[in-house]
């Protein structure tokens, strides 16, 4: 039997691939307690990542979109609230499968993209693997429900801050920059925050459904299942998950408390919004 | 399906399409859809049920009631959700097995877990050895609608508690000045009235649970996800219907139906919020009543 540390040193950094630690997962019998709280803990790696990508680049996409959906071109508007509705209607479980057997199609060699003078090849043979493809759906994914949060601040956005903007002579980009952007971002904080919650714990679905987990790279979720599997013991594993998940939100509720707080740092006390946590989970 | 569908190599075009698409196969394929169905029509109300009972446990005075109520609504919506959908049939089950194994086989000296495996007596396995099929499927349907309902339950619950209390207080004083008592003062104003204040929490848990429903393919069941994955594959030849790798369009196709049935669902809780504003105390009511004067 390995002591724990042995267990740490073997599969600490194992979800990063199988040279950071010990080729093979630990089976059946084998499996100790220690195996299981560094195993899952380091699929954390996954979670933390396909979190992060997808919150960081949904973010710049969800303001656009929220913008698109806002504005009063009623071609623009329509097709942002049609993207909306078809990431926001559908279940994320088959958002996965339907854009992974989409990927699986394209043709391996790359897409060449003739642009005039160059060709531009555009390598698709990484879109089949979670950490492209399936950062990819994620990033549509949170996009769509972000920019509804986004949209619903817009149209709150007081009127006299507004008004004092035009009367100060801003126009287009100077007063989205210094007034539309920072009061639609401090209206929605508090939802935001709750998004990037429920989009950390829709992590645990990337490996779940189409995308394969290579060479047993996975999250921690792939992890607990895996153990669950070999045990058949669902009182170790999963509760393990469970708590690693409401460490990872409470981390989330504080970082984003502290934006939040800089955000409303010009407001008095009382009129500041808090935030609640709303679950809302399977999207 | 029809005549000419015997011999499915010489067909082409449209005559392919219609025998394909009406393949014993498909025929399950769409069975599954109704399963979807079938599980949304037993799990709402069951969640319903479940959230009611959560709510007067909130709202009860008798503390033990009052304290169980919130350790539930809390702890359910403390834990990410898919922990919840795969632990609770697992759980569940070996713990009614358990219970079984121990009212069965007092005399049963072997321990349960051994190793790797969970061992019950014969006599306490769940659904009985040599069952047939459908008793194996019946049997992971209800420990599903079962997980479904007290995952949801515990949403419901807080909607509803919620609503309880949205409903103006001095209607409840009335109510008690004319000599009711705290259950009829319930029964009579609280009950009829909530269901407005309730209806955009329930629209929005509604919602969620369309979009939970594709987590019954976790479960083992084989539901549309199971299907479209098994008939979408490629087929070769030795097939009667080879096609190269479609999951792609039968993913499209569930997509389609999940679009379908938010947008739907929208519009009944549209109309279902219309007709329960009738002479509320509130907004819509307050509109509703001036359009019509």
């Amino acid at each position: 039997m390995r002591t724990c540390w042995e267990s740490f040193e073997a599969y600490a950094f194992r979800a990063l691939g199988r040279e950071f630690g010990e080729r093979l997962l630990p089976r059946g019998l084998d499996i100790t307690f220690c195996d299981q709280v560094f195993l899952i803990g380091s699929g954390l790696i996954w979670n933390v990542y396909f979190a992060a990508v997808a919150i960081a680049i949904g973010f710049g996409l969800a303001v656009a979109v929220a913008m698109a959906r806002f504005s009063e071109n009623p071609w623009l508007s329509r097709a942002a609230a049609m993207f909306i509705f078809v990431f926001r209607g559908s279940p994320l479980f088959i958002q996965f499968f339907f854009f992974y057997s989409a990927f699986v199609l394209l043709p391996r060699s790359g897409i060449d993209i003739p642009l005039g003078f160059i060709t531009l090849t555009v390598d698709t043979s990484a879109s089949t693997t979670a950490q492209v493809g399936g950062v990819l759906v994620l990033v549509l994914n949170t996009t769509a429900y972000s920019a509804e949060l986004f949209y619903g601040a817009l149209q709150s956005i007081p009127k006299g801050d507004l008004e004092a903007a035009d009367a100060y002579g801003m126009r287009g980009w100077t007063k989205f920059r210094r007034v539309i952007f920072p009061n639609m971002l401090r209206l929605s904080w508090p939802s935001y925050t709750n998004e990037a919650i429920f989009l950390t714990h829709s992590t645990t679905l990337v490996f779940l459904s189409a995308f394969p987990a290579r060479q047993q790279v996975g999250e921690a979720f792939y992890y607990a299942r895996y153990f669950v599997d070999q045990t058949f013991n669902p009182f170790v594993a999963y509760p393990l998950v469970a708590a690693y998940f409401v460490a990872l939100t409470l981390l989330i509720v504080g970082g984003y408390g502290l934006v939040g707080r800089h955000l409303n740092r010009h407001l008095p006390q009382r009129s500041r919004a808090r935030f609640r946590f709303r679950p809302q989970y399977i999207r | 399906m029809f005549g000419f569908c015997s011999d499915p190599s010489i067909l082409d075009g449209f005559n392919w399409f219609a025998c394909y698409l009406t393949s014993a196969t498909h025929l399950d394929f769409y069975g599954a859809f109704l399963l979807v169905m079938v599980l949304l029509a037993v799990t709402a109300p069951a969640a319903l049920g479940m959230g009611m009972l959560g709510a007067l446990a909130l709202r009860s005075r008798f503390w033990p009631f009052q304290g169980f109520g919130k350790i539930y609504v809390n702890i359910v919506r403390g834990v990410p959700d898919i922990v919840f959908f795969l632990f609770v049939p697992i759980a569940l089950g070996q713990g009614i097995e358990w219970l079984l194994h121990q009212a069965r086989c007092p005399d049963w000296t072997e321990p349960i877990r051994q190793g790797t495996d969970f061992l019950v007596c014969p006599e306490a396995k769940l659904p009985p050895n040599g069952s047939p099929q459908w008793m194996y499927t019946t049997y992971s349907f209800g420990m599903a609608v079962l997980a479904f309902a007290l995952v949801f339950g515990a949403f419901v619950a807080n909607t509803l508690h919620g609503a309880m209390q949205a409903v103006p207080h001095a209607q409840v004083e009335t109510a008690e000045a004319y000599g009711m008592t705290r259950a009829q003062a319930f029964r009579r104003v609280v009950l009829p009235q909530m269901w407005v204040y309730a209806l955009p929490g329930l629209s929005n848990i509604w919602q969620i649970l369309i979009k939970a429903t594709p987590l019954l393919f976790l479960l083992g069941l084989q539901d549309i996800v199971y299907w479209a994955r098994e008939l979408g594959g490629q087929k070769t030849s030795i097939f009667s219907y080879p096609h190269p790798d479609w999951r792609m369009w039968y993913f499209l196709a569930l997509l389609v139906f999940y679009l379908f049935l938010t947008w739907a669902s929208e519009r009944v809780f549209a109309w279902l919020g219309r007709r329960l504003s009738h002479g509320q105390a509130t907004a819509a009511g307050e509109r509703q009543r001036r359009a019509a004067a």
